[in-house]
């Protein structure tokens, strides 16, 4: 389990030799390895993120927390993980406009699913308030 | 999901490099040109079915429909 850190080390050490090797003659195909490599280690994380994920879903079903609100946070981390990869491999061609377009965008799409937490919260405090 | 991947790609684009500078020393630019733009569908075709596998896993793993 721990060991696969060294898997992705040395994953990572090979891809970075083969794309520096490809980047002289065709930079396209080296920011294609750069690409993939970046997807398997991403594959390879999130088959362990799946049991945490399990995890906090069953505490929160413990402490009746309402499904909405975990399910969203969910859905933000998922946003905000994948925005960051795009914006990582457009920022590695060399497209930082475009990365940092990518990464407004998430950050628009993660506003709007919290707003109606923040509704929820708005509320609460309403009602709190005489 | 496997690490061949790389492999193939940089192969991929190792080939593309040398076949594209030997049409080049021959004179054909054209045809070089023409391998270049192949090499680039060919590996375009297998990452796009990558990144629609860690989409579709990121989706169902944080319910995102």
């Amino acid at each position: 389990m721990q060991m696969e850190i060294f898997q992705i080390v040395g994953l990572g050490l090979i891809a970075a030799v083969l794309a520096v090797l490809l980047k002289q003659h065709r930079p396209e195909i080296a920011l294609h390895v750069s690409v993939v490599t970046g997807l398997i280690i991403i594959m390879l994380i999130m088959f362990k993120l799946a049991s945490v994920l399990e995890a906090l879903q069953g505490m929160a079903q413990r402490i009746n927390v309402d499904t909405v609100y975990i399910s969203t946070i969910f859905k933000i981390v998922g946003i905000a993980y994948i925005a960051e990869f795009g914006s990582q491999v457009c920022r590695d061609a060399g497209e930082t406009s475009i990365a940092s377009k990518i990464e407004l965008a998430g950050k628009v799409i993660i506003m709007v699913l919290a707003v109606p937490i923040l509704m929820a919260l708005l509320d609460l405090i309403i009602s709190i308030v005489p | 999901m496997d690490v061949n991947m790389i492999f193939k790609i940089a192969a991929v684009g190792i080939l593309v490099a040398v076949l594209n500078q030997v049409l080049v020393r021959t004179g054909r630019e054209e045809q070089a040109m023409m391998v270049a733009l192949a090499g680039i569908v060919i590996v375009l075709m297998m990452v796009i079915k990558m990144i629609s596998d860690l989409f579709n896993t990121v989706r169902t793993m944080f319910q995102l429909y």
